[in-house]
């Protein structure tokens, strides 16, 4: 019997991250917009791999591999080679991909990096390198039901870097923070936007103390890679705690069963049969090249963190947060613009708007939330027209309308009630219908809660907690002579 | 037959021009001798009749309102089928793409089309241009002009045929490892592999991408300078394509070859060769040398290899680049209803592909596998780079490389068919080009019971000029005693 609950894990990855930021895809002159257009619109001879076209290469894709390498601290090769991956698969036009490799004479485009999780983990990137995206196939209903498999080359073509890690990841959370940090990365360089649906994939291949290598596919978004891993691994340790054995196999990420399943067993592995690409030019890369890439780099995630911290002074923990997703830390800044308390402002956005948008499941750019409105909420709280719970029901009702907070306020009545005669009234109210309340109260003072939680209640939360405070305790005082 | 057919290109565009005859007369008497023949011949897969006549009246009406037109104003070009023109039927003479209908022109058909040439068919060739003899088509095997019992070489038989066969005035093959050397050869006239690059592949259909160049072929050097001029050049959709600088090969089209040093390999003239090509090719080399050429034997050791090299680098490559021909997208689809993608696949592939392509393309794969890409594929590019190093030590001291384009005569229809090395071992000599990148010519210098012989001439890369030069002198000396039996 093996003991497996301290059992150490391994974890590499292998991640596509869409160059989304191009304007064509990597080897013609196809539009990569592709996402709202109808199946097989976006395709030329080129990208269909219709007899006797040739690939002809995106010289932008490289300068963004070229960022991407640098913003990793990688060797960026002087000269890079393209390889075709061979193997048979229906998303494939010309069955084969145009990608790098390192092996058999290979050249990836940059090697031996690194990306720091914490201050004493470090993710070893052991390449990066520039491929093709395949098509897209579809199904009607499940693969299992559906009569026939739908293929749209859309995304064929589309350019792809892949960022390929040592194993050095030991845990599910660790695979999901290095991947966004990876995402963010790629925001602030400008090269790829992960708000994009399937623009950044990944595969992982997981090994436990004591078993074989596992690889797992088709992991489509960075969300579900920690689903993804902990299954494999709570599956691996089962396996190994019943005193299995566990081969070396390709596995399949089941997004909808939420389940691994297996695609082929070592004895069944693909052989690509690498070799150079010969309708591309090998590719020089100039020192000048790579400085005057260094020179346009933009600010960077810790860079960026840095100033977030003293320009706002807000929190290590909030900066952290912010710059994981690029979007929210410009929202954040473009709100800091117009109001004085900063350090309130970065509570909010990554408190509660970041668990409003997980739990509605969207991204920000798809919520009807404006800066402005956010401040104009911030200053209600702060002047006291809506407490603060209050304030909380008022974001996620900006979220889902995309109304004004004066809007909201005056539609669903949030404003605060200060009318003390009215509160007054209703004290009154709550003191006769809960005359034991009210004894316990007289007796101790930590009962008093109970009756300005009853005042609350019947305001809908609205009445101003001091001045309830306030008139519950006269009332006491009152009561008890 | 009419006369006009004889006719140079250039004799016919000045009489196209100057209106003493109409491009329309000229390309109707190429389709009446095409009719004539080719039940004979069969170099054609697919005539362009209705789009040859048409672009041949608007030529003419052209240069009846005085306008201009292109260097090519008129020529009738026949077009190998594994190159796409535009809504028009390509099939590398496979049942793979019988009904392929590319939806777009080739870069070299562009610029033909822009220099007004008449786009007269498509021509028959070995399945995916693999072959030596042009008997690999599915449509059937083209004949030799000059013997119809005996093959025309490959595998751009049906360009090379067209052209001797007085059906067209020029043509473009391919040459991935001799394959427009060798019909020009077996055929009697003028066929040169271009430098890797100088020529756009954009539209070619790959078979071996690293080795293959679109080819001219035309009955003499200077309708061969002509051809090049017009499609050479840099291709922004070809990223393997050069930029060739300034060569004016209509300059080189004098006869002068003084002070040229030729290099002559003893590796060309190997077992194998017959003794009526090498008596032929050193008869040629004489003749330069009495026309004041100097020549040295050289041994280019290298050479040894370099048959088993092209082979491996050639198969691995194709069964790569034909790995798209599923059925899927485009071509031969046979019904798949009940069969899972793989299996469809492979009974299309099984269908469309003829026995040599399938044999070349499993032959790849293994080179290509696991656990063999380095005792084959890389030790073929090894081997190449050898060839390469070795042959430019020799272009320090020689002008050209001197040898027999091929190491026979033409052979039989059938005689080596049943013997895939024995139709190998035929491009010994021609595959060193390839491999190294470097362009070479085939010029007919003699022949042997009314068979052709034809010379080969190598030079560095982007000196065609050279090749010109020389072929031009060569051809203004020697009169192979030749008879078309069409």
């Amino acid at each position: 019997m093996v003991e497996t609950t301290e059992l150490k894990v391994k974890i590499g990855l292998e991640v596509h991250c869409q160059l989304t930021n191009l304007k064509s895809k990597l080897f013609c002159s196809c539009s990569s917009d592709y996402r709202q257009s109808p199946p097989n619109t976006h395709v030329c001879p080129v990208c269909m791999g219709t007899p006797g076209s040739l690939p002809v290469l995106n010289r932008k894709a490289v300068e963004d591999a070229i960022l991407i390498a640098l913003a990793l601290n990688m060797q960026i090769s002087n000269k890079t080679i393209f390889y075709r991956k061979n193997y048979f698969y229906p998303d494939m036009p010309k069955n084969f991909q145009i990608s790098q490799y390192d092996r058999a004479g290979g050249i990836p485009i940059a090697k031996n990096g690194s990306k720091k999780l914490e201050v004493e983990k470090i993710v070893h990137i052991s390449r990066l390198q520039i491929e093709e995206d395949p098509g897209k196939i579809s199904y009607e209903g499940t693969i299992e039901t559906s009569k026939s498999a739908f293929v749209d080359y859309n995304r064929a073509g589309i350019a792809l870097v892949e960022i390929v890690t040592e194993p050095d990841i030991n845990s599910p959370k660790e695979a999901r923070i290095f991947l966004q940090k990876i995402r963010s990365i790629m925001e602030h360089l400008g090269v790829s936007s992960g708000e994009l649906e399937g623009s950044m994939r990944c595969d992982a291949n997981i090994s436990i103390q004591g078993g074989t290598r596992v690889e797992v596919k088709n992991i489509s978004s960075f969300k579900e890679v920690e689903r993804a891993l902990n299954f494999e691994i709570t599956r691996q340790k089962n396996l190994l705690r019943t005193g299995h054995r566990i081969g070396q196999e390709t596995r399949h990420w089941d997004e909808a069963r939420r389940v691994t399943i297996s695609l082929r067993v070592k004895e069944e592995e693909e052989d690509y049969r690498y070799f150079p690409e010969a309708d591309l030019v090998p590719l020089s890369i100039s020192e000048e090249e790579i400085e005057r890439q260094k020179n346009s780099m933009p600010e960077l995630p810790e860079g960026h963190m840095q100033r977030l911290m003293t320009q706002y002074d807000i929190s290590r923990q909030n900066a952290m947060t912010l710059i994981d997703n690029k979007a929210l830390a410009e929202f954040f800044e473009e709100s800091a613009v117009n109001y004085s308390h900063p350090d309130l402002l970065g509570n909010w956005i990554v408190g509660d708007l970041l668990s409003y948008l997980y739990e509605m499941d969207i991204e920000l750019k798809d919520a009807k939330l404006m800066p402005r409105d956010l401040v104009k909420m911030l200053e209600l709280i702060d002047d006291g027209t809506i407490s603060g719970k209050i304030g909380k029901e008022l974001l996620k009702e900006m979220l889902i309308s995309g109304k004004s907070p004066d809007e909201i306020i005056n539609q669903k009545e949030m404003r605060r009630i200060s009318d003390s005669e009215y509160l007054n009234q209703l004290t009154e109210e709550i003191f006769s219908s809960n005359p034991q309340a009210v004894k316990d109260a007289i007796k101790d003072p930590k009962a008093v809660r109970f009756l300005i939680g009853q005042l609350m209640k019947k305001t809908g939360g609205k009445a101003d907690p001091q001045l309830a405070n306030n008139l519950v305790n006269e009332k006491l005082k009152t009561s008890k002579t | 037959m009419s006369r006009i057919l004889e006719l140079s290109a250039s004799e016919l565009v000045s009489k196209i021009r100057t209106q003493e005859i109409t491009a329309e007369e000229y390309v109707n008497k190429c389709y009446e001798r095409i009719k004539e023949v080719e039940d004979r011949i069969h170099a054609f897969i697919t005539l362009t009749e209705n789009i040859a006549l048409e672009k041949a009246q608007e030529i003419d009406s052209r240069i009846r309102r005085n306008e201009k037109v292109g260097t090519l104003s008129g020529i009738a070009v026949a077009i190998k089928d594994n190159i796409c023109i535009n809504d028009v039927r390509t099939t590398c003479a496979s049942k793979m793409l019988e009904n392929f209908i590319p939806p777009y022109d080739a870069t070299v058909i562009q610029r033909l089309k822009s220099q007004d040439a008449i786009l007269i068919g498509k021509t028959n060739m070995d399945e995916f241009a693999m072959g030596t003899s042009t008997e690999h088509s599915q449509f059937g095997p083209t004949h030799n002009p000059h013997d119809l019992d005996r093959v025309p070489g490959g595998s751009s038989g049906g360009s090379a045929a067209s052209v001797a066969a007085l059906e067209t005035t020029i043509s473009l093959g391919s040459d991935t490892g001799g394959s427009v050397r060798c019909p020009a050869s077996f055929c009697g006239i003028v066929g040169m592999k271009p430098t890797y690059g100088l020529i756009s592949r954009y539209g070619l259909i790959a078979y071996a991408n690293s080795l293959e160049q679109i080819s001219p072929i035309a009955r003499n050097v200077a309708d061969l300078a002509l051809l090049t001029e017009c499609i050479a050049g840099q291709d922004n959709k070809d990223s393997t394509s050069i930029d060739s600088g300034t060569q004016n090969l209509k300059n080189c089209l004098v006869d002068d070859v003084s002070g040229v040093k030729i290099g002559v390999p003893e590796e060309l003239f190997g077992i194998g060769t017959d003794e009526v090509v090498s008596k032929a090719v050193w008869e040629a080399i004489s003749k330069l040398e009495g026309l004041g050429a100097t020549f040295s034997k050289i041994k280019l050791e290298s050479l040894e290899y370099a048959l088993a090299s092209y082979y491996i680098i050639a198969m691995s490559e194709a069964s790569s680049n034909l790995a798209r021909y599923d059925g899927l997208r485009y071509g031969l689809r046979l019904d798949d209803e009940n069969y899972d993608w793989s299996t469809a696949y492979s009974r299309n592939r099984d269908v469309g592909f003829g026995a040599e392509v399938k044999r070349r393309i499993m032959l790849g794969t293994f080179a290509l596998s696991a656990g063999y890409y380095n005792e084959y594929y890389l030790k073929a590019q090894r081997v190449r780079t050898l060839i390469r190093q070795e042959l430019s030590k020799a272009f320090k001291d020689f002008d050209l490389i001197i040898g027999p384009t091929m190491p026979i005569l033409p052979f039989r229809l059938g005689e080596k068919l049943l013997d895939p090395l024995e139709m190998y071992m035929c491009d010994v000599d021609t595959v060193i080009a390839n491999l190294a990148g470097i362009p070479a010519i085939s010029v007919p210098c003699s022949s042997s019971q009314g068979l052709p012989i034809g010379v080969q001439m190598m030079a560095p890369a982007l000196r065609e000029d050279v090749l010109i030069k020389v072929a031009f002198s060569l051809e203004q000396h020697l009169k192979p005693d030749l008879e078309l039996k069409v």
